[in-house]
């Protein structure tokens, strides 16, 4: 077993690189390579992730699309399936943000602190690494579109992808903010669970946002998530034959004291949030040991 | 530029303390560990021997004092002092679910390692420490010694000047412990580096060059194991008896010896023990079943400075139960 070190290890020792931008670069580079891979290994955690999404949008979906009558090959399915995308999304960025708890747990995190980078370079590693996974999973969610009655158009498919990119972008910062305090696993499911339902029950992804009382109806416009959700929905619509009565009626859109919020101020709102809470997330780590 | 620390020590502390709240959990040391030396630092839990560690690896910011690593400022260049230390944690640092390969090098790529050594380099510290046909292994498949063994490999990758090594075979089998000790003896004669290391295996602590106790966050002594030894000046004796209570009393009244309770037996200790053992039938006047005489060794060192045997104070705490289990 003991092998002869002498001839193994070379007596001329290898320079490290100087910190730098190159060098964060590189961190940032491995640390999202790092999410990748123990997503593509994860198997069960990727088929695990389609479970709940496809409950939604078939059983839901099929189960209330009775009471609700459509149209124009346009029913409940077809208006929930945005909002199951947005769902897939959030779980699993909220997933890989919480990765950090486990690596916390088990040791690993350690390893990444004590290393002679940035603290910045390991956060957007992490939260960029994070945001590529759950656009992943979305897509593969997109891929049964056919089931909800919603055309493969190219054009489409390449708009949601950088939609959801960019929510994935912004609930894995939310994700790794919070994850930056907590020790255990469990507890970071347990406020994950209590942050996303109410966000998911008020964002527009299971049934409009018309004709609500002003309570709720005011609580789902200070929803961050309603505006990464009616994006998608809108992209989706764009490229339906559904009678502009449909539309009106499963594409309300979201309006401000009857204004009516434009899809790329919603998505740039995201963006916005995102970046704030990336910043939120990496300053947590600069002042955790 | 004194960057390159060739020729200073390599490890200087001067008055290092570090205090939580009302709790002065180091306090002000000092000492110097030469370049290729293997340094042991000894001492019961809560003592201050993590907290130095930690400082030293720049993880906890000193209250007061200065040090040095590998001639770089711990708090003023702290990216400089982390580039040239290898650390080994007590706690397992890697991720399971990558392979060995892919933990060596996401360290590699982290510590900005140049990308046409990154293989050559991989695959040398793989073979120093035998894991180079499971190289592509997922780490969840490996047994306690090898994840030891790629842990000290990982820390080496980056060729360190200093490795620091906080219980590096705490939790190991002893044949495992004897082949770590035998890759870092190897290691210490081939490669320009220094090793600091915390250790409660007292006959681990005889292969250091030197070695510091510290208790209550002051360093104790400082010297070879057979200065240490020699220092001591007496033998242990431990004697099992019907009666631990009357022995004890007895050894006071008759003898004027303080004895205690320790592992089992009342033990105690007497300058040439064997001659002293007559004398302990004919006069003790408790019941004797058994007598054994040791040289002094590093326990008793430990225990002449610390007041209590390394075992006693690391052994039986919860925070061991827990780290045996995480393993």
């Amino acid at each position: 077993m003991a092998t002869d070190v002498r001839h193994a290890v070379p007596a001329a020792r290898v320079g490290v690189a100087r910190r730098g931008v190159a060098h964060d670069l590189r961190a940032v580079k491995v640390v999202l390579h790092r999410e990748l891979l123990r997503f593509l290994y994860d198997r069960t955690r990727m088929i695990s992730q389609l479970f709940q999404p496809l409950l939604y949008l078939l059983v839901l979906g099929t189960g209330l699309g009775a009471m609700v009558t459509g149209g124009g090959g346009v029913d409940l399915k077809t208006f929930i399936f945005p909002g199951v995308v947005a769902m897939s999304v959030m779980f699993t960025g909220m997933f890989s943000a919480g990765s950090i708890v486990w690596d916390r747990e088990f040791g690993f995190l350690r390893e990444m602190l004590v290393a002679p980078v940035s603290r910045t370079a390991i956060v957007v590693g992490k939260v960029l690494g994070g945001a590529v996974v759950a656009t992943f999973q979305g897509l593969v969610i997109l891929a049964l579109a056919g089931l909800a009655g919603v055309p493969y158009d190219p054009v489409m498919i390449v708009t949601l992808v950088v939609l959801m990119f960019v929510g994935a972008f912004t609930i894995t910062a939310f994700g790794v903010a919070l994850a930056a305090r907590i020790k255990k696993m469990q507890s970071f499911f347990g406020i994950m669970q209590m942050a996303m339902m109410p966000m998911l029950f008020l964002s527009g992804a299971l049934f409009p946002l018309t004709g609500l009382p002003a309570w709720l109806s005011f609580l789902t416009r200070v929803n961050p998530l309603t505006y990464a959700v009616d994006p998608l929905r809108h992209e989706v619509f764009a490229h339906l034959h559904a009678s502009p009565a449909m539309t009106h009626r499963f594409n309300p859109g979201v309006t401000w004291f009857g204004w009516h919020v434009p899809p790329v101020l919603e998505v740039g709102l995201v963006l916005v949030l995102g970046v704030g809470l990336l910043g939120v997330a990496i300053a947590q780590f600069r002042r955790t040991g | 530029m004194s960057s390159t620390a060739g020729e200073g020590p390599a490890i200087a502390v001067e008055g290092l303390s570090k205090r939580y709240g009302d709790l002065e959990a180091v306090k002000g040391i000092g000492f110097e560990v030469p370049p290729g030396e293997v340094f042991g630092f000894l001492g019961p839990n809560g003592a201050g021997k993590t907290t130095t560690i930690a400082m030293l690896c720049t993880l906890v910011r000193p209250s007061g004092g200065a040090a040095r690593v590998a001639g770089h400022d711990i708090v003023t260049e702290r990216d400089e002092v982390r580039r040239d230390i290898g650390l080994v944690f007590q706690d397992p640092t890697l991720d399971a679910y990558l392979t060995a390969e892919q933990n060596l090098r996401f360290h590699g790529e982290l510590y900005g390692l140049p990308r046409a050594v990154m293989n050559a380099r991989i695959g040398l510290v793989l073979d120093m420490v035998g894991l180079a046909d499971r190289r592509r292994d997922k780490v969840e498949t490996f047994s306690g010694g090898m994840k030891r063994r790629l842990e000290i490999a990982r820390g080496l990758l980056h060729s360190p000047r200093v490795l620091f090594l906080d219980e590096p075979t705490v939790g190991l089998d002893p044949q495992t412990r004897a082949a770590i000790w035998g890759y870092l003896d190897l290691l210490k004669n081939s490669e320009d580096i220094t090793i600091f290391l915390t250790t409660h295996y007292m006959e681990e602590a005889e292969y250091c060059d030197r070695i510091a106790i510290i208790d209550h966050g002051e360093i104790v002594v400082l010297d070879t194991p057979e200065r240490l030894k020699a220092g001591v000046g007496k033998d242990r004796v431990q004697i099992v008896t019907g009666d631990d209570e009357a022995a004890i009393a007895a050894l006071r009244a008759r003898f004027g010896i303080e004895a205690g309770v320790r592992e089992g037996a009342v033990t105690f200790a007497v300058p040439s023990g064997e001659a002293f053992v007559p004398r302990l039938f004919a006069e003790l006047g408790v019941p004797i079943r058994s007598v054994h005489v040791a040289r002094p060794s590093l326990d008793d060192v430990f225990m002449n400075y610390t007041g209590t045997t390394i075992r006693d104070a690391e052994g039986g705490s919860n925070d061991w139960a827990r780290r045996m289990r995480r393993r």
